[in-house]
């Protein structure tokens, strides 16, 4: 088919109108504008209007630009490459690994374009089919090892229907532009494969067989993982103000969490912080693999200086990947940081389109565009039984920290778990700064349900006691309430706050999790009859200092057991008091 | 370059130009040419067919329809040069001084970002001598960080303290809308602390148009970066970019565009963010820091509020203390954990204690705060104030831990504080808590 070709007629910071002269245009296709030094700025179609006019938002600076300029449409929609080589990669928001664009040019200057997987690299090929064999979209043809595990190289998922293989390559090390099979679809049509293929980033993969998330994601963190779990497949959003803690979590969820893939969607915002990971996780050890951190990551850097266009390309692009890999029978995890500047990538270029603004001036669909990002979360049951997962956790950055607002609104209606931070609580140094009261997971925790209900009656328990000290005074209120406020801000202090640069207690395992909690329980259900708020406080005080040294230690550290027995003893001791009284 | 003149001016508002004219550029500089020969710069915003917008560096007052436009077939640069240092320019790159024009090799403004790989870990502590900064939320090198106050704090004073007191090779100030005595004091604390020979100034004051107060960040960024890329640790002062974001309100609207909240353009956190992203640690070259300023009464307002986002922390000033709760320093972890074995623990165990007073302060109000602990922590929370919250006390960082330690002894028992028994042994200061108390009543 005969493509577009145009000329630009506006020119609005992204947005650009072109007039097509000859040639079919579809919306969503990639075009380039060819600027008076010869750049190409790749952009995409977003509108096809009357009168053969087309609106586009271009992924780069728009200065130079002139009326006039050519516009090439290609016929493509905006794709991502998928094969053996993503993990461990740094890329912009269009796959353009940042490491090569390094080698061209210190800054990120408009119209470079790399391969985004190296051709140089060879894989070690084995095929897992033979000439002959009947194959279809997602049949394997053969593995390549990467990283830490087997990747699978399929056919093309576009393919559809049966297919024959003619040709496929022996064992041995290919780059990933290299035939490696050939194949011959019904009507006697050849097609040559290579170890890549391109899919869509806006089109969610289609799942083979999908299933429902039900088993919790360990995260190291002992608030999500006991009170408000996310689950493999599962979906959490994760809003809350500038400074109370999200940048910290999203990081240690990056370290800790017990996903095969993590993949970081920096989509508007530091690039000092997409810069800490890829700089630090090369030298950080996965103690569950013993490998790099970075052999399981994958990040996609649109930092807020880069052209705002491509922030919503990088969270497409991020998901795809995401898609592809639990093909492989992964569990991937995503985490989109922040999925506001996404948003609000849309509103510009919505005001600039002068559509019709909905609530804060974000464009109408925004709700049906995150409800859709979210779904593309999941369990999928694979063709060979095997179970692959996608997570979502998404970040959410409400103007003014308040959650009332278009997008916290939209995402809280597509996730499964919320996890609120809280300016009050980060004010207070509680980390994680997680709300306890108001957040909330469908999913199952690593404790038991009713081990769970404890929890949180104890919590709600002791905020109502705590605003009654508030109103009444500490003397105005009975020493057993007392008591049971004690022992709420106790389990608030020892088990839910957490110090994530701390090297032993910034990860809790799950074993070491349910050991937590069965001594917490144990202090908490200790008769105690102390009489007066001094002395109660003071037994509290003594038992929270013990506990947080037995925190910090190792259970395979000399001291361990005698600190464990140590904290004991002082439940026991006042215990005992207590009964002689 | 070709320049071309075009004379069918459209429209003139307070702040943009429209024209018919063709072969423009995006983005171009260009003159306005008054009938009696004077000349003003502007710049293409925006094409659409035949009509050009551009935003006006003299503002639209006193253009007439007479006037004609000249584009001149280069985009808008600053002269870069070591001879620059001890100047003082406007927010349209001429020397306000009075001294001569500098032959300067021209460079671009607002360039792209960059790239994330050329970017180190941030690791160098700097020390400004403030116990609330150095303590509390460590200022390092190539962080962006504003300060957050209202209108009449003097946070201008804390930003000239924090340039001329730390070890800077080059300090940009960028002026975005300054009193005329404001620009006067930084002139004049530059000169006193001997620092004039390592500093330029962009300066806009009220009484120049918002355009050339808008240009006013870019300039001072792009020469910085320039600076930092030769390998000095250039530090950048930003005051103040609540105006200029003002500014970027009255231009946008007089575009028509959709505003997104109280009138400001949907893009404000793009636009802050392309300016103050260009903080960096550059591998194998300088850095460079930005110290802003946002004035507001309301954190949640739009300026503070998307700045909150993109920053790298705020120093939170009011009422002439620089408060704990409020500021931040997201760097201080790649330091603290370096400087003296106690300096996070006691920075944390200090503010959850001033938190427990803060909610104290609460239950005063209903007169319910009669218990001897809460009474402690009143009292403690008064000491901190006095003692560590005044931003023109100077000490140095090892001295201000010790004056933790000390404050905490003075209003606490040693298993209230909440800090592990090794460092309680290690730090806690000899004469206990009841000892200093009844010193203090002896005297």
């Amino acid at each position: 088919m005969q493509r577009a070709k145009g000329k630009v007629v506006s020119v609005n910071e992204s947005l650009v109108s072109a007039q097509t002269i000859s040639g079919a245009v579809m919306n969503g296709e990639v075009a380039y504008i060819v600027i008076e030094d010869g750049k190409r700025l790749k952009a995409e179609v977003i509108d096809v209007k009357e009168g053969n006019r087309v609106y586009l938002q271009v992924f780069e600076d728009t200065s130079w630009m002139k009326v006039g300029d050519p516009v090439e449409f290609t016929g493509l929609p905006l794709a991502v490459k998928l094969g053996p080589g993503i993990l461990g990669a740094v890329t912009d928001g269009l796959q353009n690994p940042l490491y090569e664009l390094g080698k061209i040019e210190w800054f990120l200057e408009r119209g470079l374009e790399v391969a985004p997987l190296d051709p140089n690299v060879k894989w070690h090929f084995t095929p897992k089919v033979q000439k002959g064999d009947t194959v279809t979209g997602g049949s394997v043809l053969g593995t390549v090892p990467e990283k830490l595990f087997e990747h699978k190289i399929f056919v093309p998922f576009s393919l559809r229907g049966d297919h024959t293989v003619e040709h496929i390559a022996e064992t041995g090390d290919y780059t990933i532009d290299d035939p490696i099979a050939t194949i011959k679809d019904a009507s006697g049509k050849t097609i040559p494969l290579t170890m890549a293929f391109e899919w869509p980033v806006k089109m969610p993969m289609p799942f083979n067989k999908r299933s429902v998330p039900q088993k919790s994601l360990p995260t190291g963190i002992r608030i999500l993982d006991a009170l408000f779990p996310i689950a493999y497949g599962g979906t959490a959003c994760n809003p809350g103000p500038f400074g109370a803690g999200k940048t910290v979590l999203q990081h240690s969820l990056a370290r800790h969490s017990q996903a095969d893939v993590v993949i970081i969607a920096a989509c508007g915002e530091r690039a000092g912080e997409a810069v800490e990971v890829f700089k630090d996780f090369p030298e950080l050890i996965d103690p569950r693999t013993g490998k790099s951190l970075m052999d399981r990551t994958y990040i996609v850097g649109n930092t807020s200086s880069m052209p705002v266009a491509a922030r919503e390309a990088s969270v497409y692009m991020a998901t795809t990947v995401g898609e592809y890999y639990r093909k492989q029978g992964l569990n991937v995890l995503i985490l989109a940081d922040s999925t506001s500047r996404w948003a609000q990538a849309l509103r510009e270029t919505s005001g600039r389109k002068e559509e019709i603004p909905g609530p804060e001036a974000f464009p109408m669909y925004i709700s049906t565009l995150i409800s859709a990002f979210y779904d593309r979360a999941g369990v999928e049951i694979l063709p060979d039984g095997a179970e692959g997962s996608l997570s979502i956790i998404g970040t959410v950055s409400p103007a003014g920290g308040n959650f009332d607002e278009p997008v916290t609104q939209a995402t809280l209606l597509s996730t499964g778990a919320f996890w609120g931070l809280s300016r009050a609580l980060s004010d207070a140094r509680k980390y994680p700064a997680i709300d306890r009261i108001d957040s909330n997971s469908k999913y199952p925790s690593l404790l038991e349900q009713e081990e769970v209900t404890y929890l949180l009656e104890l919590l709600r328990d002791g905020k109502t006691i705590a605003s009654n000290i508030i109103l009444m005074g500490e003397k105005g209120i009975t020493d057993e309430a007392y008591i049971r406020y004690q022992k709420a801000e106790l389990l608030d202090a020892v088990f839910l706050q957490q110090n994530s640069f701390h090297e032993v207690d910034g990860v809790t395992a799950p074993d070491r999790l349910r050991f937590m909690f069965d001594m917490v329980k144990e202090i908490i259900d200790a008769p105690l009859t102390i009489e007066g708020k001094e002395e109660i406080r003071s037994h509290f005080n003594f038992i929270r200092q013990a506990f947080l040294d037995w925190n910090y230690m190792r259970p395979d550290e000399e001291g361990f057991q005698k600190q464990q027995s140590k904290l004991l003893n002082l439940v026991k001791k006042r215990g005992h008091v207590a009964e002689n009284v | 370059m070709l320049q071309k003149t075009y004379e069918n001016i459209d429209s003139i508002g307070r702040a943009i130009l429209s024209i018919q004219a063709k072969g423009v550029h995006n983005k171009e500089l260009a003159e306005v040419l008054y009938p009696d020969g004077q000349r003003a710069f502007a710049q293409v915003i925006a094409l659409d067919g035949e009509k050009v917008t551009l935003q006006l560096f003299g503002g639209g007052f006193g253009v007439s329809t007479d006037c004609k436009i000249r584009f001149l077939g280069k985009p808008v640069q600053v002269g870069f040069s070591d001879d620059m240092l001890g100047r003082v320019y406007s927010g349209n790159g001429r020397p306000i001084d009075g001294g001569p024009d500098l032959l300067a090799d021209m460079i671009r403004v607002a360039g792209p970002s960059i790239n994330p790989v050329k970017r180190l870990i941030p690791k160098n502590m700097i020390r400004t001598g403030v116990p609330m900064i150095d303590v509390f939320n460590t200022l390092v090198r190539s962080q962006k960080i504003p300060i957050f106050a209202k209108a009449g704090e003097p946070y201008n004073r804390l930003l000239a303290n924090i340039a001329t007191q730390t070890d800077a090779d080059v300090i940009l100030i960028g002026g975005v809308g300054l009193k005329y005595d404001e620009f006067h004091y930084f002139r004049q604390r530059i000169e006193e602390a001997g620092s004039k020979h390592k500093t330029i100034m962009f300066i806009h004051t009220h009484r120049d148009s918002i355009v050339e107060g808008l240009m006013v960040p870019d300039l001072a960024l792009a020469v910085a970066e320039q600076f930092a890329l030769q390998g000095k640790n250039v530090f950048v002062l930003l005051s103040d970019m609540t105006q200029w974001s003002d500014y970027l309100r009255q231009v946008a609207n007089a575009q028509d565009q959709i505003p997104a909240n109280q009138g400001y353009p949907g893009d404000l956190y793009s636009q802050l963010a392309s300016r103050y992203e260009k903080a960096a640690d550059i591998e194998n070259a300088g850095s460079l820091t930005i110290l802003g300023v946002t004035t507001m009464d309301d954190v949640t307002h739009p300026v503070p509020d998307n700045t909150g986002y993109i920053t790298e922390g705020q120093f939170y000033m009011k009422n002439g203390y620089l408060e704990l709760f409020g500021s931040l320093s997201r760097l201080k972890q790649q330091v603290n954990d370096r400087t003296r074995s106690d300096h996070r623990s006691i920075m944390n165990a200090m503010a959850r204690l001033l938190s427990e007073a803060e909610e104290r302060v609460k239950a005063q109000k209903f007169g319910s705060v009669k218990d001897d602990y809460s009474l402690r922590l009143l009292a403690y929370r008064k000491t901190f104030q006095k003692e560590l919250m005044d931003p023109f006390r100077y000490l140095e960082l090892e001295d201000a831990l010790d004056l933790c330690w000390d404050i905490l002894a003075r209003h606490f028992k040693k298993e209230e504080v909440g800090l592990s028994s090794k460092l309680i042994e290690a730090y806690w200061p000899e004469k206990g808590m009841f000892k200093i108390l009844n010193e203090k009543s002896d005297e």
